[in-house]
């Protein structure tokens, strides 16, 4: 049995473990770094319940060892919410527009939509069912999951639209006072 | 499920990836993307005692035009083919190939070569490099290597790399000139549902030449137990003018050559049924590329 010692730098914070070489990083996230937010729905790589971003790239985690991961950062639905426990505008979407019923699979549709909308900041709906078609719902029908994927792209957008036109003004008002 | 017990090699140079396949022979395996052997370990069906992985290498992933050829490195994505502007633009067969493999997580992870070192008939690259006539080149401790798509498919599961070898890069050659100018390609695909295998799966780059189609290579995915290619249905095409009753001899003479087996996708005769109607209508939208500027990659597929 191979063992080693790996760091991996999870939603910022670096979580050193001995492991198996054989251990998944599903296993990794939810039993050492004790994160559970993050499922496992199937053992067939076909579910998706199981999406972080590694890397800030979405991957299915039952389908990486813990040991690929070493020296990279891995990001889980836990450090979605601000640490003041503002919702990101992605829960946010889910919880307005009704996107999850039983909740299995939401923290996997979120951090796969997080990656399609970083890609893709104005996806069309056929985008939005293209890039989680990786991920699946036994319960919603996915409409309401497009929906709240659409909010959160337009909060998104005005959000960031905001801050360019503040930053805009501040530059204005810098101006006024400098001769 | 979680794989049997194995050591992890992390090599960092090509050397050292080839000095640990050197020294361990047939007990390791390359790890590339991981999305077809891990699933493969989960279920017990590979049990390495090593596994080499080739992510930590530099310079295996590349896509760039040259010397008359598309290199594509071994460690590229599938996603990287997708939200590549030359591959979409020049490249439409392997355009439509990229979008349909697995799904965008599976892509995300998923290698080129990793794809074609694999020699699974239900992978889609093989279908497309045999009917792109591509290249694989080879790295092992006697040096670098160049395959011909057609030498490379052995068995079911089997290639021609030697144990000792690393697949590094598959070379396309670069279509004549800009798209509708003669050279076109199209893969189509129908699988039970968004991310599956395909049922069948035919890939076609042709070209069309003062109205007379000069050139045409024809892979199929999923009905042979060795990634085949139809030259049958190739033989159909070239010297013809393009027309409904040329497509639909290739279509035939595709469904003759291929040799499915009956599984939870379907009856042999349904699957035959399915080469001859896809491979028509692949075979009408390459045309169609290969003669009208518009008539492009991108899109539904
Ligand atoms: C749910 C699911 C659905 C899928 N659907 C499809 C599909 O529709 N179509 C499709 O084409 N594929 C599909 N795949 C397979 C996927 O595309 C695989 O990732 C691909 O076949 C293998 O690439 P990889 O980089 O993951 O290789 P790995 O899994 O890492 O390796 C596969 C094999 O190739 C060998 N290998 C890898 N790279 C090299 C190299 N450079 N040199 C020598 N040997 C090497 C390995 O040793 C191993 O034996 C699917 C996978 C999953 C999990
Ligand atoms: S647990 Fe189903 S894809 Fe990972
Ligand atoms: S909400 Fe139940 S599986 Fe998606």
């Amino acid at each position: 049995m191979s063992s080693r010692s790996i760091t991996v730098t999870i939603n910022g914070e670096a979580v050193t473990r001995e492991v198996e070489d054989r251990t998944l990083l599903v296993h990794f996230v939810r039993e050492d770094a004790a994160l559970t937010g993050t499922h496992i729905g199937c053992d067939t790589t076909s579910c998706g319940a199981c999406t972080v971003l590694l890397e800030g790239v979405a991957v299915k985690s039952c389908t990486a060892f813990a040991v690929q991961a070493h020296g990279k950062s891995v990001e889980t639905i836990e450090g979605m919410a601000d640490a003041d426990g503002t919702l990101h505008p992605l829960q946010e979407g889910f919880w307005e527009k009704h996107g999850l019923q039983c909740g299995y699979c939401t923290p996997g549709m979120i951090m796969s939509a997080k990656h399609l909308l970083e890609k893709n900041p104005n996806p069309t709906e056929e985008e939005i069912r293209w890039g989680i078609s990786g991920n699946l719902c036994r319960c919603t029908g996915y409409n309401k999951i497009v929906e709240a994927i659409q909010y959160a792209a337009e909060k998104i957008n005005s959000q960031s639209a905001e801050n360019v036109g503040r930053n805009e003004d501040e530059a204005a008002a810098q101006q006024e006072v400098t001769p | 499920m979680i794989p049997g017990s194995f050591t992890y090699h992390a090599p960092t140079t090509m050397d050292d990836a080839l000095a640990l396949l050197g020294s361990l022979g047939e007990d390791a395996k390359i790890l590339a993307g991981g999305q077809s052997l891990i699933p493969a370990m989960r279920f017990r069906l590979a049990v390495p005692e090593h596994l080499i992985d080739i992510g930590g290498l530099e310079g295996l992933d590349y896509l760039r035009e040259e010397g008359g050829f598309l290199c594509i490195g071994a460690m590229t994505r599938e996603s990287a083919l997708d939200d590549s502007p030359l591959v979409q633009q020049r490249y439409p067969l392997l355009a439509d190939t990229a979008r349909v493999i697995a799904d965008p997580l599976v892509r995300n992870l998923a290698t080129v070569g990793g794809n074609i070192a694999h020699a699974d008939p239900a992978n889609d690259h093989p279908a497309t490099m045999l009917a792109y006539g591509a290249t694989v080149i080879a790295r092992g401790p006697r040096g670098e290597r160049t395959i011909a798509i057609d030498d490379f498919f052995t068995d079911l599961f089997e290639n021609a790399l030697a144990d000792d070898e690393i697949l590094t890069e598959v070379r396309i050659p670069q279509p004549h000139g800009q798209p509708g100018a003669g050279d076109g390609g199209a893969y189509l695909k129908i699988e039970r549902k968004v991310g599956d295998y395909a049922i069948s799966a035919v890939a076609v780059n042709l070209r069309v030449s003062a109205g007379i189609v000069t050139h045409a290579r024809i892979g199929l995915t999923n009905v042979s137990p060795v990634p085949l290619r139809a030259t049958g249905a190739e033989q159909a095409l070239i010297g013809k003018a393009p027309s409904d009753e040329v497509f639909e001899a290739a279509g035939q003479a595709a469904a003759g050559e291929c040799d499915p087996s009956p599984d939870l996708r379907g009856s042999v005769a349904y699957k035959r049924d399915l080469t001859r109607v896809l491979t028509k209508r692949a075979v009408g939208k390459a045309v169609e590329r290969a003669t009208s500027p518009e008539a492009q990659a991108g899109g539904a597929a």
